[in-house]
């Protein structure tokens, strides 16, 4: 980011170097209800993931990935562990859009930026940056009704990149969308992340868009959610598109998935 | 968990896939084309005949049921005044030059109750709906004040404040600001709370979340409270117009009518009933209507019709 958005709410227990995670959880668990008696959503999650580094999370309905990416983001507080996100708070993107309907899309990514403490006169233009990145240019006045779905969740990402962290959280941003705008997206996001030099944690349940996007793909198994399985995935994303190997590391993980929720079976 | 760089060379893939890229651009902005919402404005003539048309032909339905009833006998005279008497009546009043003042009197009376009723519901409405044990507290009391009929309170407060202005507002307020404040409560339950959580992972929390995110997310059911408010107040002041009488008041429309009932006065007491019924509607013509739309149609809310 061009412009300094510091408004520091982690204080940074770890110096921000390349050799430090830039999110880390570290024995994290999550229990909803009487302690005991309650849910075990997660449990002993240990994850670290690098400064820009592309992390899909992928796993079954149940399996706590929204809940983690909720802890990652401070809007909830684990049971056990800890997690150290250095730096600025992290930016969120829901799998709904969330835009304010109330502001147009322009006022929305300058609600980000002066809520990250940005000064009134170095607002506009650099909502009008935002918006060009995601090539909306000309959408600042354009209220949330007008835009299509693709075009609100890339107000939705110009919105989180205003908050000037540097990790980006992504719950499912993308499985409300059709194919064809999901495929233009992914581009969206791929590029974007290359430009900013960003670290991506990505919750999906879909196989292909995981493998698509993801530079490691973390498998979490269900009830409790622990960590099943990774992969590292190291073909150029420009290359997957037509890849018989991703294709083949797609068939493998649809296989661990489904293995996965086959344990749920009750006999 | 070894973390190496496998980020791609930006280089390599941009000439590789120059054609591609240019490809999905073309695409992106064949989706934007198509799928972007196209807002359009109904003409003039669109508006005329279905917005101004109908409740006129309506009036004028009105108006001629009314005359048939007269030119039938279906009552006598004295108590049923032909179109043309209340007529009459209305020009003795504009000759007189006490038409707007009597208006006046009573819509002054009414918006200056209904801005302090804002001024103390607003407050209320905000606490009641965010601080639990007050909600549980007062939210059933306020409830209950809504459904209590204001007229109800004019004679406590003739006997608390005397027969003047100070109990024209006391009634007023005690008829608003019950519906305000639930207005605003009734917004602040139906917000999204997907827009909390966006709120706040934006880092709008306590004064800052309710001023950016809570408070606008609530407007179009505090707009709702507001309108009704406008009709408690004015209803709560007709009513307590009708009951005090006093010479400091003056004459509002309340008492205008009430005058006319003494005097036996028909076309009178029908014209008081109008011109009530007629400010009542303009306020919400004028004021509330185009404001509610303008808020709902900003949101895509209000479909365009």
């Amino acid at each position: 980011m061009t412009t300094a958005l510091a408004v520091p709410k982690y204080v940074p227990v770890v110096e921000t170097t390349d050799d430090c995670p830039a999110v880390r959880l570290s024995h994290v668990s999550k229990a909803f209800g009487r302690p005991g008696a309650g849910s075990v959503v997660l449990d002993d999650i240990d994850l670290d993931v690098a400064p820009g580094e592309f992390v899909t999370l992928l796993g079954a309905s149940g399996c706590g990935k929204s809940t983690l990416l909720n802890l990652v983001a401070g809007l909830d507080e684990p049971s056990a562990g800890t997690i150290d996100v250095p730096g600025t708070r992290p930016s969120l993107m829901f799998q709904d859009h969330a835009l304010f309907p109330w502001l147009s899309a322009g006022r929305n990514i300058e609600l980000a930026l002066r809520l990250a403490g940005v000064e009134r006169e170095n607002r506009r233009p650099e909502a009008e940056r935002l918006l060009e990145l995601v090539r909306l240019g000309g959408a600042y006045r354009k209220r949330v009704h007008e835009l299509s779905g693709g075009m609100r969740q890339r107000v939705a990402m110009a919105r989180a990149l205003a908050q000037g962290s540097t990790v980006l959280l992504m719950d499912e941003p993308f499985a409300a969308l059709d194919a064809i705008t999901r495929d233009v997206l992914h581009e969206e996001i791929t590029r974007i992340w290359n430009e900013r030099k960003l670290t991506v944690l990505f919750v999906t349940h879909n196989v292909r868009e995981a493998v698509r996007l993801a530079q490691r793909v973390v498998l979490l198994s269900s009830r409790p959610g622990r960590i099943a399985r990774e992969w590292r995935v190291d073909l150029p994303h420009s290359l997957r598109g037509e890849s018989a190997e991703v294709a083949a590391l797609s068939t493998e993980i649809t296989e661990h998935l489904r293995g996965e929720i086959r344990r749920h079976v009750q006999h | 968990m070894s973390s190496t760089d496998t980020r791609p060379a930006v280089s390599g893939r941009a000439a590789r896939h120059d054609g591609a890229s240019a490809g999905l651009d073309t695409l992106r902005a064949g989706l934007d084309a198509l799928e972007a919402g196209h807002a359009q404005r109904a003409s003039f003539s669109q508006v005329l005949r279905a917005k101004v048309l109908p409740p006129i032909l309506g009036v004028v339905l009105v108006v001629g049921l009314w005359q048939l009833a007269c030119s039938l006998h279906l009552a006598s005279p004295e108590k049923l005044s032909s179109p043309a008497d209340v007529w009459h009546a209305l020009t003795l009043l504009w000759s007189d030059g006490t038409l707007f003042s009597v208006i006046w009197t009573s819509l002054w009376r009414g918006v200056t109750g209904f801005v302090a009723a804002v001024a103390i519901g607003t407050p209320i409405g905000l606490i009641v709906a965010r601080v639990k044990p007050i909600r549980a507290a007062i939210g059933p009391v306020l409830t209950g004040l809504q459904s209590l009929p204001s007229v109800a309170w004019v004679p406590a407060a003739v006997i608390w404040l005397g027969i003047n202005n100070s109990a024209m507002y006391a009634v007023i307020l005690l008829g608003a600001t019950p519906s305000i404040a639930n207005g605003l409560i009734a917004g602040i339950d139906q917000v999204p709370p997907l827009f909390l959580r966006a709120g706040r992972t934006l880092g709008a929390n306590g004064l800052r979340g309710a001023r950016h995110v809570l408070l606008p997310a609530a407007l179009p059911g505090y707009l709702a409270g507001l309108k009704q408010g406008w009709a408690f107040s004015w209803r709560s002041l007709m009513a307590a117009e009708l009951i005090a009488s006093s010479p400091d008041l003056g004459i509002g429309l309340g008492r205008y009518l009430q005058n006319q009932r003494e005097f036996s006065d028909m076309p009178g007491v029908l014209l008081g009933i109008i011109l009530i019924f007629a400010v009542g509607v303009a306020i919400d013509l004028l004021f509330f209507s185009p404001l509610e739309r303008r808020v709902l149609r900003s949101r895509g809310l209000l479909a365009a019709r």
